[in-house]
């Protein structure tokens, strides 16, 4: 595993008298690369992170990070890493150039690139405007974003954020997505990502390591875990419920039946099968239908594949859903 | 200036400004304490005509309170600013800094000196704009900073100490109560040799307390008493010893990494 930004073998965590929060983990993460460990609540994500920066020794195993032990070298580690950890860890009192300064010199930056550094970062999140202002004032995405500008500070190869997104509205999370994809494009910055959402593990991630109990359950790119667990499936609601008998022959052509809560779907029998095909068939037949929908297979699909249940806690899962599938309205 | 050195004021200067923006913190250790020397004074002057009274100003007698007290209101300050570090995480993030965590306990303590020093300041003042001189002098003056300083150093890394064991502002503030009732179970309102209730007598002359006053009232009213001021700075010293090795060991614990 040479050359790696970070690298974990059989990686454990025991709390006294609870369940093990990290239950033997194997990782490496490449240099440049952004890796997200997506799971549910509880899965031990914090934990595992709160390990790699240094935040807490492992009960047993190893880790590297930036070419250093985190246990026997823990002051290069740090470093070498910036954190965004789960709470974005501000001070209400202080505006948000004096965190920035003030991370600064903690960092044992020369105080003459104090400034010069502060304004950098805080105009690359877009803080410019409320930067002398009190970050009790600030939303929870400026928080964010603040937090994410004093990771940096001190030009971290590895930077760790610990569930970046979480309580952020939509145009917050997709600014702070840019800013993280940036980082590893342009920078070069190692980012190692935790989320309880899919769409963000999906839409960011280069590599995906899921964890449930402690435990990684399955690890590749989004695309292969995906195409691991299936094929896509196509789900047609009649506009007159009783054509539901002659939908469900057509769409047999295509594939094999499947669950469906609203319509009728089918699992396609190959990955070339076009939505249009389908259309095609349907106006052929002279079928009308209310709504017809290509569904791809999501992380949830492969969460579900390998733990039997779905992600727990992702209020993200209907919208990641939403966002690989192709709606077609029926005329 | 070191690394080290620039990392303590950076903390000290943050201590402060987080004082300063939370008025209330600014105002209660001025207030009170200056409220409490004003309902004493008036109340309890009599007691300057009794037998073996140590001055004729129960104001330059009772001046010594508002320091201790002073330095009760920066032991919660510390410790609930410190104990709110924890709970946001903040420390944290101060960990995963190359910042020594010496440096930190020597910064949020650096902020509490100055205010304390402020706050000297501003009693000293009132007592000066009321009549009170100093027996001691000008040097006297500064001995008492020095004293000042000293306590605040103490008791503030009391307060840092319970906020780094429970990690809670709440059990910090907590302590406050306990403290003051040190402070009127003390020497604060008479001299002990006044004290005519015998258990009253004996926990004066138990508490150490009565001791930090006495060492500022001798340095108001009698001038240099080498007992007085050697008892106080001792223990004093003593207290700020004990506590800032409980604060530097659970500040160990707190940040192990």
């Amino acid at each position: 595993m040479d050359g790696l930004a970070i690298e974990a073998a059989e990686l454990v965590r025991e709390f006294k008298d609870g369940p093990r929060a990290v239950d033997g983990i194997d990782l490496g993460v490449a240099p440049g690369e952004i890796y997200g460990f997506l799971g549910p609540n509880g899965a031990g994500k914090s934990t595992t992170v709160h390990i790699l920066t240094t935040l807490l020794p492992p009960t047993s195993g190893t880790a590297r990070v930036a070419g250093h032990d985190v246990v026997h070298e823990g002051p290069q580690v740090r470093a070498a890493i910036g954190a965004a950890l789960q709470e974005a860890a501000l001070d209400p009192l202080l505006t948000g150039r004096e965190h920035v300064r003030l991370q600064a010199s903690l960092q044992a930056l020369p105080s003459s690139e104090r400034k010069v550094r502060a304004d950098e970062l805080i105009a690359r999140v877009g803080l410019s405007d409320a930067a002398d202002r009190k970050v009790r004032g600030y939303s929870g995405g400026m928080k964010r974003r603040l937090d994410l500008a004093m990771a940096l500070v001190h030009r971290p190869s590895v930077l760790f954020l610990d569930e970046p997104t979480t309580g952020l509205d939509v145009q917050s999370r997709t600014a702070l997505w840019e800013e993280v994809a940036r980082l590893a494009r342009e920078d070069r910055v190692t980012v190692f990502l935790t989320t309880q959402y899919l769409e963000e593990a999906d839409v960011l991630a280069d590599r995906v390591g899921i964890i449930d109990h402690g435990k990684i359950v399955a690890q590749g790119t989004p695309a292969a875990l995906k195409a691991e667990v299936g094929r896509p499936t196509v789900e047609a609601i009649p506009s007159d419920p009783a054509d539901r008998e002659r939908a469900a022959a057509i769409l047999a052509r295509f594939g094999d039946p499947c669950a469906s809560t609203k319509g009728i779907a089918v699992r396609l029998r190959s990955d070339e099968t076009d939505l249009a095909e389908v259309v095609r068939a349907l106006d052929v037949e002279d079928l009308k239908v209310e709504n017809l929908q290509l569904h791809q297979p999501t992380l949830d699909d492969v969460f579900l594949a390998k733990t039997g249940r779905s992600l727990e806690g992702s209020d993200q899962a209907e919208e990641e859903r939403e966002a690989g599938e192709v709606a077609v309205e029926a005329a | 200036m070191s690394v080290f050195g620039d990392q303590v004021f950076q903390l000290a200067r943050r201590s402060v400004v987080r004082t300063v923006r939370q008025p209330a913190n600014v105002i209660a250790p001025l207030l009170f304490p200056m409220l409490l020397l004003a309902v004493n004074s008036g109340g309890l002057k009599a007691e300057t005509r009794l037998p073996g009274f140590p001055t004729s100003s129960f104001v330059a007698f009772a001046l010594a309170v508002p320091f201790i007290q002073g330095a009760l209101f920066a032991t919660m300050n510390a410790g609930t600013d410190l104990a709110r570090d924890i709970q946001t995480g903040f420390l944290s993030r101060l960990s995963l800094t190359p910042m020594r965590g010496v440096a930190l306990l020597a910064g949020q303590l650096g902020g509490v000196v100055t205010m304390s020093v402020v706050q000297g300041a501003v009693y000293l003042s009132v007592g000066l704009a009321v009549g009170v001189r100093p027996a001691s002098g000008g040097l006297g003056v500064l001995a008492l900073f020095g004293f000042a300083i000293l306590v605040a150093l103490g008791f503030g890394a009391l307060g840092a100490f319970a906020a780094l064991r429970t990690g809670s502002g709440e059990a910090v503030q907590s302590l406050f109560p306990v403290l003051f009732v040190f402070l009127f179970l003390s020497s604060m309102n008479i001299p002990r040799n006044l004290i005519e209730v015998t258990w009253f007598r004996d926990i004066a002359n138990a508490n150490p307390v009565s001791y930090l006053i006495e060492c500022v009232r001798s340095l108001i009213i009698t001038g240099w008493n080498g007992q007085a001021l050697g008892l106080g700075f001792g223990i004093a010293a003593t207290i700020a010893i004990v506590a800032l090795v409980l604060a530097s060991w659970s500040l160990r614990g707190r940040m192990a990494r």
